[in-house]
């Protein structure tokens, strides 16, 4: 295929579609693709309440994501959500047992620890200059060592606050649950932060090449920190979202949550390697990965059958347009 | 310089790893209670070498500067089948074996082609084979259970003459057979090469996709080696998604302590396997000082972020500001 049909078509394409990203383009058609899939094994797949409860489930992915690719973009990535996830879970669940003014601290202090283990991260990468691989995962066996020895290494019995619950689970308007405003007011933060502010300009910088980013003199150290920070933070606010919707925190919740969360990101079209990528490419991610588990827990895929299709289907997706230019 | 300062400067990291491993296990046998006997050596050896396989495979990756987020769950995949080929008479279980080494040589081959041509990278890579290696222990394994042919089991985790513990020996032989052919081989030397700087190797010539291709196949091999001896030592299969998890994250740590740079093109698998020995050691130390067993993680947790941590020292000798970015 040549270089002008393709011009040629583009150019006959709405504007907004032009300017689009083809991987962001390709995820949303294959989001069509998997309802209409889904749509042929069961009516009910196209029923707005089943697409509303789609949609609830992954604003929890949603919320983990938006801090994911906020790292990714600094080139960067964040291995400590497992933990941070359920971290954030037990000390929101934890401290709703000590009183009342527990209860009303508990989502901060939840989310007070995610931030916590993201600082250790960013100081990690950004001062120590430490892979961000490696440094995610050693705060992750850290905090996981942490709340195993609070917990007793079982589930704690302290269950989610009537917050919490609400928050997840509740509806403020009608017809639109809670974590779906959750997500929404998260993701229009994101994306003003990424295309409106300053900072969001350099974390694209940054991640474009931090060398050139210092040189003109902003200081990307800090704001390696500060988005570890936010990372931390908002995957710790997953795990209170997912505490009250489970209405307690478990010991490996946060698990299911690593591969999906960094899935969504580079399906979405941001490049793993930093500088590139829109928050409405990691929103079809997300949707797509949300889908893609609803379908096949729907046609009753045992765990094992889900792991293998899941992997294939991100490596045949990244094959299709993440993969690195040719070697020079 | 004479020759064996530069022997030296190269060995630094190995002999490094080795200096912490002997002066961890000498503390840790001077405090066990059995004190410093076969028995004593033969468990440490059998748990040490599990964590040395798996830290082998992810040295041969490490150096390419890749990662291999997925040796753990290689090993557990090598495991659950291993419960069910390595069984019958020793026709049938030798096999087995060379069944098992052959699908961990294919697990590693298919890691290498899609990272290598189909130009994506290592980090997401693997954790996306990963998941489907997982996928199929689960499969073959739900439910933990199998056996092994325990002739051979025994064989392997026993000792040699009665002093020198069996898996020792079988570590030995693998160094022999697989690491120092490599290592000395033209592919071995385009892995280190593109992993120090694969523009340069790319200009001079050097078969740096065929060296690269060669490391990430034989850490599937290795990591299958080390699924091998799992299944000796437990005489089952069994598919722990936090077993598999807790390897991969171990075997890094195991690297680091080793000296090998995680940026590629330094170090060697002799120095990830006194890093795996050295790692386990201090990890053990704390039941010799009779701590709560629940304490582990978090321990093991803080041996692994100080590892990472030293090698911010090099921060120290960077003359210009700009070499922070690499």
């Amino acid at each position: 295929m040549s270089e002008t049909t393709l011009g040629g078509i583009a150019g006959r394409m709405p504007k907004f579609i032009r300017r689009a990203d083809p991987a962001v383009l390709t995820a949303f058609a294959c989001i069509v693709l998997l309802l209409f899939l889904g749509s042929l094994y069961s009516r009910s797949f196209l029923s707005p309440e089943y697409l509303l409860q789609q949609l609830k489930v992954a604003s929890f992915l949603g919320v983990i994501a938006t801090g994911m690719m906020l790292v990714i973009l600094l080139g960067q990535i964040d291995l400590s959500v497992p933990w941070s996830v359920a971290a954030g879970a037990m000390m929101a669940c934890a401290a709703a047992a000590y009183g009342p003014a527990g209860v009303v601290l508990a989502i901060p202090f939840g989310i007070f620890c995610g931030v916590l283990i993201g600082i250790v991260n960013g100081i990690g990468v950004a001062y120590l200059r430490i892979p961000s691989m490696i440094i995610t995962l050693a705060t992750n066996a850290v905090a996981q060592g942490l709340m195993v020895v609070y917990t007793g290494g079982f589930s704690p019995q302290d269950s989610a606050t009537g917050a919490m619950r609400y928050l997840a689970t509740g509806f403020a308007i009608p017809g639109v649950p809670n974590a779906v405003i959750i997500w929404a007011l998260i993701g229009a933060a994101m994306v003003f932060v990424l295309t409106r502010t300053g900072f969001g300009r350099t974390v694209y910088g940054i991640g474009n090449r931090e060398r050139a980013a210092y040189l003109s003199g902003i200081d990307t150290r800090r704001v390696v920190m500060i988005a570890f920070a936010v990372s931390g933070g908002l995957s710790a606010f997953g795990g209170v979202l997912l505490a009250g919707y489970a209405s307690k925190a478990a010991q490996s919740m946060g698990d299911a949550y690593l591969l999906p969360s960094i899935a969504a990101v580079v399906l979405g079209g941001t490049s793993i390697l930093g500088g590139r990528g829109s928050y409405l490419g990691t929103v079809a991610g997300v949707i797509l990965i949300t889908l893609l588990q609803s379908i096949l827990s729907v046609m009753q895929m045992p765990e094992a059958g889900r792991q293998i299709i899941y992997g294939v289907v991100i490596v045949a997706m990244l094959l299709l347009y993440g993969r690195a230019p040719a070697s020079r | 310089m004479k020759d064996w300062r530069y022997w030296l400067a190269e060995q630094r990291g190995t002999l490094l790893a080795l200096g912490i491993f002997i002066v961890m296990f000498i503390i840790y046998t001077s405090n066990h209670p059995a004190g410093f006997t076969a028995n004593v050596v033969q468990t440490a050896a059998n748990k040490g070498v599990l964590l040395a396989f798996v830290a082998m495979a992810q040295t041969l990756v490490v150096i390419t500067a890749g990662i291999d987020l997925s040796v753990g769950m290689i090993f557990l995949l090598t495991n659950c089948l291993a419960s069910w080929l390595v069984v019958g008479t020793p026709m049938q279980t030798t096999l087995g074996v060379i069944a098992v080494l052959a699908v961990g040589l294919l697990c590693g081959a298919i890691n290498g082609a899609i990272v290598i041509y189909g130009r994506l990278q290592p980090i997401v890579a693997t954790i996306a084979t990963g998941a489907v290696f997982y996928g199929i222990g689960l499969l073959l394994r739900p439910f933990p259970g199998g056996s092994v042919n325990e002739d051979l089991a025994d064989a392997m985790t026993g000792r040699v003459f009665d002093v020198v513990p069996a898996s020792l020996v079988a570590l030995f032989a693998i160094v022999l057979v697989i690491w120092v052919p490599f290592s000395r081989s033209v592919l071995g030397r385009a892995a280190y090469a593109a992993g120090s700087s694969e523009t340069a190797a790319y200009m001079s010539g050097v078969p740096i996709r065929r060296g690269k291709f060669a490391a990430y196949t034989l850490a599937g091999l290795l990591a299958a080696i080390g699924g091998l001896f799992l299944t000796f030592f437990t005489y089952t299969g069994d598919a722990a998604y936090a077993s598999g998890n807790a390897y991969t994250l171990f075997s890094i740590a195991a690297v680091v302590l080793g000296g090998v740079s995680l940026f590629g093109g330094k170090g060697s698998a002799i120095g990830a396997i006194f890093g795996a020995l050295a790692f386990r050691t201090i990890g053990d130390l704390l039941f010799v000082f009779d701590f709560d067993p629940l304490w582990q993680p978090l321990f093991q947790g803080v041996i692994l972020l100080i590892a990472v941590s030293l090698g911010a020292f090099a921060l120290f000798r960077v003359r210009n500001r700009l070499e922070w970015f690499l």
